[in-house]
């Protein structure tokens, strides 16, 4: 962090001078989660999502490494290994369920960590390159949990592998051909099975790598905060540690709770019963459905029905599937009104409202089966969303009249000038 | 920041110790026994599952081995010896001098009583795993005519007790019990 106000870190111990010098780890944690990283002193609660986005990664890998300890990725022995898992392997039923439900907290933290860059601008210059890497991070977790959870082997994992994979069929020429690459055969096996576990268990670490880059990037400009006005003294921040450091904690300690209620007492509530059928290729589960993270996108996936000009219905809904995620890596240009935060935006504030029930509607419908009512408010709704960012965020940086923006983060917060340092 | 310790400072001079202080001191005990609980099981999870135990004994039917036969037989997926010894046997085993052993044990202490014969012992050598050999018909028994450790050189005499070579101990008798005069339990 380049705050010329930003602490200094000094080694108070001959070991510490000795280590400095030769490989500086602790000035790295200094400066990156010490006293060493100022942060703006206005930070509200959407602001702990992003550590806690974190932690629940470490949680998978942690227990994703145990898991592979006694899974076996062979597909005529997968089901009963996590059977296996499930009632012989000491608290291997807690290590699973913590597994399974981690997950879904990791994208709880994740949708709250994207809903806060959306709502206060924090994908704005100077902090594209962070919201480009979040992007990515998001794309890889998606590809992880979805091939995490073909690896049970059970019903939904054999028939989910079967649907995602199906997409690729959907290019033109070259989708067949794909899918089977993928898939290394004509329908999901051993092959496909193998290969989603190798890929698996190395994407997470990939995934920690882009968080370097995504916090590493971050440490350039520093954290954008809740006015979205830039630091402009050291008055206007306080040291990550101990300040965020506790706050973080402190929302840990309450996602913890929340985690174990889940993991304890509502263990298979995310999940789906078909799963705890062993996969059979012979027959399809009535009501086939991703995890509820993906709901949204599945909506919009199944919005397509009819064939337009001389593009099959199938192409459109897997082309608006991933448009829906791509479109993020354009926000930054798409959206040019230079105020960050929607809180001095009073339109964009009404709209970024109507999106955020947009989304979940449109996730209400991707769980639900494909009939109507639900297939055509998804479209409905999956045609506002690609408004939202193709029209509306682009109309509205020209039209609309941003409230007046808070001289200094000091004087939003005391209400008092900030008093430039002498 | 100089805002960190301002408010605790005053209190801090007289007492020396500041409330902030115990929370610090309580918030990071309970996350540090919070952490022990939560590592117990994570590391607990290494140790024999449900299905390995469950095959902790086996039953074993000896009425058709001969007297001076043995068979291997596979418990917690370890080779067992079990042998039906001769007299002469028996006779060389009680000859020796237990003082002069490494690992002093009679046969009796190494065998049921009434039942001297059945010489049972885990077939891994007490050096480095190996499965000695000498149970089989054919094998080499060693010179002293019971058990010998290819890998490194162990003779075992014909009470499985250590007489050569760099194995620290007898081979080890398992826990086990005759059912009746043909089927014995181990483990």
């Amino acid at each position: 962090m380049s705050f010329p106000w930003a602490n200094q870190y000094a080694p108070t111990t001959e070991f510490g001078r000795w280590m400095d010098e030769k490989l500086p780890v602790p000035r790295l944690v200094y400066n990156s989660l010490g006293a060493g990283y100022p942060t703006p002193r206005n930070l509200n609660y959407m602001w702990n999502f992003g550590s806690l986005a974190g932690i629940f990664l470490v949680v998978q890998i942690v227990t994703g490494i145990i898991l592979a300890m006694h899974y076996a990725a062979n597909a005529n022995i997968a089901f009963d290994s996590v059977e296996h898992i499930m009632r012989d392997v000491n608290s291997g039923w807690m290590i699973r369920y913590a597994h399974a439900n981690g997950a879904s907290f990791f994208f709880i933290a994740i949708y709250l960590h994207i809903g806060r860059g959306l709502f206060y601008g924090s994908y704005k210059a100077p902090r594209e390159m962070i919201w480009l890497l979040g992007v990515v991070i998001y794309l890889l977790a998606m590809a992880t949990a979805f091939m995490g959870y073909v690896l049970p082997w059970g019903q939904m994992s054999f028939w989910g592998a079967k649907v995602i994979t199906g997409l690729f069929e959907a290019i033109p020429l070259v989708g067949k051909p794909i899918q089977e690459l993928l898939l290394g055969g004509f329908a999901p096996d051993n092959a496909a099975l193998n290969r989603f576990f190798s890929l698996h268990y190395l994407l997470p670490f990939v995934i920690a790598g882009v968080i370097i880059l995504h916090i590493w990037a971050l440490h350039i400009p520093g954290s954008n905060n809740p006015t979205g006005v830039d630091v402009k003294g050291p008055q206007d921040t306080v040291p990550f540690h101990p300040y965020y450091t506790a706050k973080d904690g402190w929302t840990l300690g309450v996602a913890l709770i929340f985690f174990t209620m889940v993991m304890f007492f509502l263990p298979n509530a995310l999940g789906h019963a078909d799963n705890y059928i062993p996969a059979n290729p012979l027959s399809t589960p009535a009501h086939i459905v991703p995890e509820w993270y993906f709901w949204p996108w599945y909506a919009i996936l199944r919005a397509f029905t009819v064939d337009f000009l001389f593009i099959p219905a199938k192409l459109l809904g897997v082309l608006a599937m991933f448009s829906a995620i791509l479109v993020w890596f354009f926000l930054p240009w798409l959206d040019r009104s230079p105020v960050r935060s929607g809180m001095f935006r009073p339109k964009f504030k009404i709209f970024f409202g109507i999106l955020v029930i947009d989304v979940l509607v449109l996730g209400y419908c991707g769980g639900a089966p494909a009939e109507e009512p639900f297939v055509m408010i998804s479209q409905f709704a999956g045609a506002y969303y690609f408004a939202h960012f193709l029209i509306i965020l682009p109309l509205l940086s020209r039209l609309e009249k941003p409230e007046p923006l808070p001289n200094s983060i000091t004087e939003s917060v005391t209400g008092q000038p900030l008093k430039t340092a002498s | 920041m100089a805002t960190v310790e301002t408010a605790d400072t005053a209190v801090a001079e007289e007492s020396g110790v500041r409330r902030r202080d115990f929370i610090n001191i309580a918030a990071v005990s309970f996350a540090g026994a919070g952490a022990v609980a939560t590592v117990f099981p994570l590391v607990n999870q290494m140790n024999p599952s449900a299905d390995v135990l469950a095959l902790a004994s086996v039953d074993v039917d000896i009425s058709a081995i001969e007297r001076g036969q043995a068979i291997k037989i596979l418990w917690r997926k370890q080779p067992v010896f079990v042998r039906n010894l001769t007299d002469k046997e028996i006779g060389e085993a009680n000859a020796v001098n237990i003082s002069t052993l490494r690992d002093p044990q009679t046969l009796a202490e190494r065998t049921k009583v009434g039942k001297e014969n059945w010489l049972i012992t885990l077939g891994v050598c007490t050096h480095l795993g190996c499965v000695p050999l000498g149970a089989a018909e054919g094998e080499n028994k060693g010179e002293f005519g019971g058990y010998f450790c290819p890998c490194h050189g162990s003779s075992y005499d014909t009470a499985a007790r250590i007489r050569k070579g760099p194995a620290p101990r007898n081979l080890d008798v398992p826990d086990y019990e005759f059912l009746s005069d043909t089927v014995v339990k181990i483990g």
